[in-house]
């Protein structure tokens, strides 16, 4: 299990040149004035990664990270590190279906740092989308985030079956809520269809 | 028990080799054990379980691994939240946690409002506040209940299922529901408050508050209970941050975190809120500090109903069909009677959320309960469980 | 006299006949009295399933107390219980569970569905993983309706089923 949770870390380097988004900051075209303190967090992880993060939005008490899934152990590990967060409150698997990609986001925030008790830091990462998927054995994996911050062990669990996201590296990625004998598409992707609807 | 966190608290629950590939129930996995280690289920048909399964491994008395198996509620909430408009997610949203349920639908109300900018009128902020604080009130009374039955203390469930009832009768006069108030609305609240309704909240209050500062003799005081509860399943503060605990189970071990005050919405910040803290880290502290979150709600709904305005609107009207302003997320939290409880909403401009996502507290404080556990003795199970202010349905969703 | 009327030749047929007569006899009162012993020690199984079981709890506090008409608390083993509540949603995880717990009961038994969700899926008609109505997993004896019933509802729903174990056929000797 340790070896695969340093697969990313692994794969990092060789994959830098590819993963160059360019920054996109926004604050747009309204001269809007920004929170000061949390355009100093952002600005720390633009500072420390530049052009592989993109800040999604700066807003008060909330700051968005767009990651690519190869830098996302990176970001992270920064994120406790570095400005001392250390929790996550909730990992949600979100589907785009036209863009082929599922969002995984985390919201992380921190208890033992009582500045950044109202700031939670929403870090977002894609992954591939598959049109027939086979939860696991697919295209649609992510680095685990469990050996940074051990509170998404459930989360990602529960991504798992219900976005079909299989996180390389966590240890334990068996079916949480669904019933065992669950066979369909993870339901909260959107073409899963309910009843009547 | 050691604060170093072991790298892997499942190592001992069961494993299949290959992830994903079948899906076997995680008790008719094959698995290796040892010939002194017993496997036993807990639920769902058992007194000390609730609506979920706890597959546990015994060697002689003490836990050797437990594994917790939820799912026995899972509705689809979130799925079927993105088949329904924003208002009549409403009464769905807090189906979760019926008895909490002002609290439940606080942070969607918030968000949908912050994804619609709307402002809410003040007197409906602070009447939000009284419902949301009598519904802690009577939240915490049943959790309480449960845990006298769990510890095998029948006047314990008596005490509080009916002194609840009190506070029921004030919410039901506020809602015209027992448990099931939907008061809640983005805009404010339903109805605004029957007359007279001050006068006889407080009148209420001020007697709940009596009574259950009686609950000290009869349990928190008692020698068994404290035998029972002192020192089983202690969460040291380290590991209570680092597996991102919440609420009471946070503040019981030393944490000093309460959204009402770290990041107070509505009327909050005008309140004078007592964070209550212990630093035991046990099940006696993890159980104790909902009583004292009671007195603390009682003291804040008479401050509540004292800067109320007197008079003027409860709610502002909306448009049919809301719509939120094209792509947006939010992402709000409150501090609900177990902890703090958020909701990602993502819109898309259309009158249905794109995706919403409950962040449970039940659902975050469950994984600290193999931690717990281990090492324990099973007679302790029930009391490490439900001190956990683990409530099955809202971590199923 | 008896003597007289019994011979080794009808010995058989005469008990055959006393034990007709006596049936019809103390058949009924019998009966009656074996379902009058039923219906006041109705003891219904722990088993929760979903939110309503907030209101069986508040139905057996002190201010509803049920237990006045004979509804016991739900404690002790299943293999004591003769009454399911059915407390809410059946979602399919939890289906095969209740039926498991159902078969484990010792006959006589009665079913009271709880909720609209235990009666139609309710408020989760088009849920993934909700069953509509507990019927295709086991028979039902009452149904009370409401989201969550009120503990006055659920009460109503016992007596009811006091009424109708009072009208049913008792199996005397099974």
């Amino acid at each position: 299990m340790s070896s695969d949770s340093e697969k990313p870390t692994d794969a990092k380097p060789e994959e830098k040149p590819a993963a160059t988004k360019p920054v996109v900051k926004k604050p747009e075209e309204t001269p809007v004035e920004l929170p000061a303190f949390e355009k100093g967090i952002s600005d720390k992880i633009v500072e420390k990664f530049g052009d592989k993060v993109e800040v999604a939005f700066v807003k008060e008490d909330r700051v968005g990270i767009n990651v690519s899934k190869e830098n996302v152990h990176d970001v992270a590990e920064f994120i406790r590190d570095g400005l001392n967060y250390d929790h996550v409150e909730s990992v949600s698997g979100v589907d785009y279906p036209l863009e082929q990609e599922i969002a995984v986001v985390y919201h992380i925030g921190s208890y033992s740092d009582p500045s950044l008790a109202r700031q939670i830091l929403v870090l977002s990462t894609r992954a591939q989308r598959e049109e027939n998927p086979i939860p696991g054995h697919d295209a649609t994996k992510l680095p685990t985030l469990r050996d940074i911050f051990y509170s998404v062990e459930f989360h990602e669990r529960e991504v798992f079956e219900m976005s079909g996201v299989y996180f390389e590296g966590h240890p334990d990625n068996r079916r949480l809520l669904l019933p065992e004998d669950w066979a369909d598409l993870p339901p909260l992707r959107k073409d899963f269809a309910i009843k009547g609807r | 028990m050691t604060t170093e966190l072991p790298t892997d608290i499942t190592s001992a629950a069961i494993h299949m080799d290959k992830p994903s590939s079948s899906w076997l129930p995680p008790g008719l996995a094959l698995q290796k054990v040892d010939e002194r280690i017993m496997t036993l289920n807990v639920g769902p048909q058992h007194p000390g379980s609730g609506h979920m399964r706890l597959i546990v491994q015994i060697d002689g008395d003490y836990i050797v691994a437990c594994d917790p198996d939820p799912g026995y509620v899972h509705r689809g909430e979130e799925k079927m939240a993105e088949y329904r408009n924003y208002i009549t997610n409403v009464p769905h949203l807090e189906r979760p946690v019926i008895h909490d349920s002002c609290n439940v639908l606080y942070p969607y109300v918030l968000g949908v409002e912050e994804l619609l900018g709307i402002e809410v009128p003040e007197r409906a902020q602070y009447v939000r506040v009284i419902a949301a604080e009598l519904n802690r009130c009577i939240y915490i009374m049943y959790w309480l209940a449960i845990y006298g039955i769990f510890l095998g203390h029948s006047t314990m469930f008596m005490w509080p299922a009916g002194d609840r009832e009190l506070l029921i009768d004030l919410m039901e006069k506020m809602t015209g529901a027992r448990v099931t108030h939907a008061h809640f609305i983005p805009g404010g609240v339903r109805n605004d408050l029957p007359p007279n309704f001050e006068g006889v909240c407080l009148r209420q209050v001020n007697y709940f508050e009596k009574r259950i500062k009686e609950y000290a003799a009869v349990f928190y005081d008692n020698p068994i209970l404290i035998s029972r509860t002192q020192d089983t399943g202690v969460l040291s503060r380290q590991d209570a941050i680092r597996l991102g605990t919440t609420g009471s189970v946070l503040r019981a071990s030393g944490v000093d975190f309460d959204l009402r005050k770290k990041e107070p919405y509505d009327v909050y910040d005008e309140l004078d809120i007592h964070t209550n803290v212990m630093t035991a880290g046990d099940a006696y502290a993890r159980s104790k500090i909902p009583w004292l979150d009671m007195m603390e709600s009682c003291k804040i709904i008479r401050q509540a109903l004292q800067k109320m305005p007197k008079s003027g609107s409860v709610r502002v009207k909306l448009k049919p069909n809301p719509k939120g302003k094209g792509l947006d997320t939010v992402y709000k939290r409150v501090e609900s009677g177990r902890g703090s409880l958020g909701y990602y909403i993502v819109s898309n401009g259309k009158p249905e959320p794109y995706r919403l996502k409950m962040s449970v507290p039940s659902f975050r404080n469950l994984i600290a309960l193999p931690y717990l556990l281990k090492g324990e003795k099973l007679g302790n199970m029930p009391s490490v469980y439900w001190s956990l202010n683990y409530w099955p349905v809202e971590a199923d969703r | 006299m008896l003597k007289d009327l019994v011979t080794p030749e009808n010995a058989n047929v005469f008990v055959g006949k006393l034990g007709d007569t006596l049936e019809k006899a103390i058949g009924k009162p019998l009966g009656y009295a074996i379902n009058w012993g039923r219906i006041w020690s109705l003891w219904p199984v722990h088993i929760e399933t979903a939110c309503c079981s907030v209101e069986f709890g508040a139905a057996s506090s002190p201010r509803y107390d049920v237990e006045r008409f004979g509804i016991i608390e739900a404690f002790g083993s299943l293999r004591q219980c003769d009454l399911i509540v059915v407390q809410g949603t059946i979602t399919r995880k939890m289906a095969p569970r209740l039926r498991l717990v159902y078969d484990q009961m010792p006959e006589p038994k009665y079913v009271i569905a709880m909720g609209a969700c235990a009666i139609t899926g309710g408020l989760y008609f088009d849920s993934y993983n909700v069953l509509p109505g507990i019927d295709g997993v086991i028979p039902v004896d009452v149904y009370v309706p409401g989201c969550p019933p009120r503990p006055e509802t659920l009460i109503q729903g016992c007596i009811l089923l006091q009424e109708k174990i009072k009208r049913m056929k008792a199996r005397m000797f099974v």
